[in-house]
């Protein structure tokens, strides 16, 4: 027997629990495979479930629980994006092209996840290869959002790319799950399925075994179910890596420590360019409440400008797709995956790659390969980094002139149908759901979304704060603050 | 700028994505959608502006000249759709 409340309980009370021997690790674990099992039919979050390795996992937990050598996560149950190396399990990135491959090494932020003592439950469903922002484009079909409107049994996207971490924290599916963000694939998701991500500074993680999109851009992160336990989960990921060049040597903060903090005195910006036309007035108004939140907390509030916003992007449409043809190209048939017989070693690639990307992987690869040809670098490439480096320096002189963290909305909209018919037809209405994220990717900084009420409809929005570089500290003391006041969103059990 | 058919044919080429007409009639359209949102960056002034190379400002990494990895043949050809005594097999490259 199972007891199914104890999946609702956030991170840091399982720790409690787990800590005072109220529960066992396998008990805990035991509760989340049954829920798993009783919804994943129905929300499709999960790729692949790892029952026996999750009770192995649990096993050991509680042994080391016994002896009194309990890490930072022992016993919590996680899930892992499948962009994650896992060894001896499904990594695929939600593609084809991957078909059977099962790496023989263990990405460094899940290594570090295990050895603080987390269980994991499997591997959670996305965008194939991290590319898009609905949960729509992976081979193993849309994950289904657990919130629906008021009133309608329409099936919702997630978002993405992170749509079956975001659903899965959210369906109490696990207890926090690790993500990753290289245009808004953290933030966009929490945000259409009230939970809590946090993409935190470029370098901060380490991306050695993580299946790379655009390299540049790309930022491993957690999501959970509030504030507290996003830190929880980013201390654990987050470490300086030998093996990633970009992984930064800092040491990592005790980021739980600043959750509660006081935001008295901090300067909080308010960028007029995210105020766009066309934005829902609902969103306008959840903004202004954050503002209120936020000065009632003791914050100076002040009007900023930073003037290159609108261009980040259709920068990150340069960018993104360029790194991605070059990371892509390794999917040839040859070494991993699937491989499609062709008459020669050209049409072998081909025909591989023909069948085993995506639509919209092969639009990006075909944006990427055409930006980088002989003739279209410097137009292009070379502008967009250009003009990368100028958003960049929007943020350097917001934070210069005593900014300590900047205020946005985090989409643009709630989240929208499976099978949208424009989305479909314009491959840039899509692309538009990251208009308030894509920025901190392009500047390197640290984001977090942060539920702060639902719309009209009944659906969850959320609000993002953008922080200076290594400076998640603020990010976890400010969204407590428009968590605290805007209270917790769970969705209507239908499933 | 825009792209013809005959454009994303050869790019298909360069990216090794075999694409029929329909499929790349279709992509043409897709991908000049892609292309005119991403006109509007020429109207930015990047004058004296250096392009990015790193986002964070970091120094490049040294590690001493040794061997810290390695004699995993086996695990390297683990995954491999085709493989023979620790080689991966392609289609005859060489006559």
């Amino acid at each position: 027997m199972t007891d199914p409340s104890l999946t609702q309980l956030t991170i840091a009370q399982a720790r409690e629990k787990l800590a005072a021997r109220e529960v066992s690790a396998l008990e805990l674990t035991e509760a989340y495979l049954a829920a798993i099992e009783a919804a994943n039919e129905a929300l499709n979050a999960y790729i692949v479930v790892t029952p026996d390795k999750a009770r192995e996992m649990a096993r050991a937990s509680d042994a080391r629980i016994a002896k009194g050598e309990a890490g930072a996560l022992e016993g919590i149950p996680l899930g892992v994006k499948d962009l994650f190396a896992t060894e001896g399990v499904h990594t695929q990135a939600a593609s084809h092209i991957l078909d059977g491959f099962e790496p023989r090494y263990e990405s460094t932020v899940t290594a570090n996840l295990w050895a603080d003592g987390a269980v994991m439950l499997g591997k959670l469903n996305m965008d194939e290869f991290a590319m898009g922002s609905s949960n729509e484009t992976s081979y193993y079909g849309p994950v289904v959002n657990p919130w629906r409107a008021e009133g309608d049994n329409k099936a919702l996207v997630p978002g993405g790319s992170s749509g079956g971490s975001a659903a899965a924290v959210a369906a109490w599916l696990c207890a926090g799950a690790t993500a990753t963000d290289t245009g808004g694939s953290i933030r966009q998701p929490a945000a259409f399925t009230a939970t809590v991500g946090i993409k935190p500074t470029y370098g901060r993680c380490s991306r050695w075994g993580i299946v790379a999109f655009a390299s540049s851009l790309d930022q491993a992160g957690p999501i959970a179910r509030d504030v507290r336990d996003a830190a929880i989960l980013l201390k654990s990921m987050a470490s300086v890596d030998p093996r990633d060049t970009t992984s930064v040597d800092r040491p990592v903060p005790d980021y739980e420590a600043a959750v509660g903090q006081s935001v008295k005195g901090l300067k909080i910006g308010i960028p007029k360019e995210y105020r766009i036309d066309g934005m829902p007035d609902e969103i306008e108004a959840l903004w202004q409440k954050g503002v209120e939140w936020m000065r009632e907390a003791g914050a100076e509030i002040v009007d900023i400008s930073l003037p290159h916003t609108k261009y980040a992007l259709p920068a990150y449409y340069i960018v993104a797709p360029a790194e991605a043809s070059s990371n892509l190209a390794r999917y040839d048939g040859v070494r991993y995956g699937l491989r499609v017989p062709g008459g020669d070693v050209t049409q072998m690639y081909e025909k591989t790659r023909a069948e085993g990307f995506g639509r919209e992987v092969k639009r990006r690869v075909m944006i990427g390969t055409y930006v980088l040809s002989a003739g279209y670098y410097d137009a292009y490439y070379l502008r967009a980094q250009k003009v990368r480096t100028l958003i960049k320096r929007d943020f350097e002189e917001a934070f210069a002139a005593g900014v300590d963290a900047i205020l946005t909305p985090a989409t643009p909209s709630a989240a929208f149908g499976i099978a949208e018919q424009d989305m479909d037809a314009d491959p840039v209405k899509m692309y538009l759901n990251d208009i308030f994220t894509v920025t901190v990717n392009m500047a390197g900084l640290p984001g977090i979304a942060v539920p702060a009420g639902l719309d009209g409809k009944g659906l969850p929005l959320g609000l993002q704060l953008i922080g200076r570089p290594f400076d998640e500290e603020t990010l976890f003391r400010t969204g407590h603050v428009i968590e605290q006041a805007a209270g917790r969103f769970a969705p209507k059990r239908w499933w | 700028m825009s792209v013809d058919i005959e454009t994303v044919k050869r790019v298909a080429k360069l990216a090794r994505i075999a694409v029929d007409d329909e499929e790349a009639a279709r992509m043409t359209g897709e991908l000049n959608a892609i292309l005119g949102f991403v006109e509007q960056l020429g109207g930015v002034d990047v004058a004296d502006v250096e392009p990015m190379t790193s986002v964070i400002p970091t120094a490049i990494k040294m590690r001493q000249d040794e061997v810290t990895d390695g004699s995993k043949a086996e695990d390297v050809v683990a995954n491999a759709p085709a493989g023979d005594d620790n080689f991966f097999v392609v289609p005859k490259v060489v006559e």
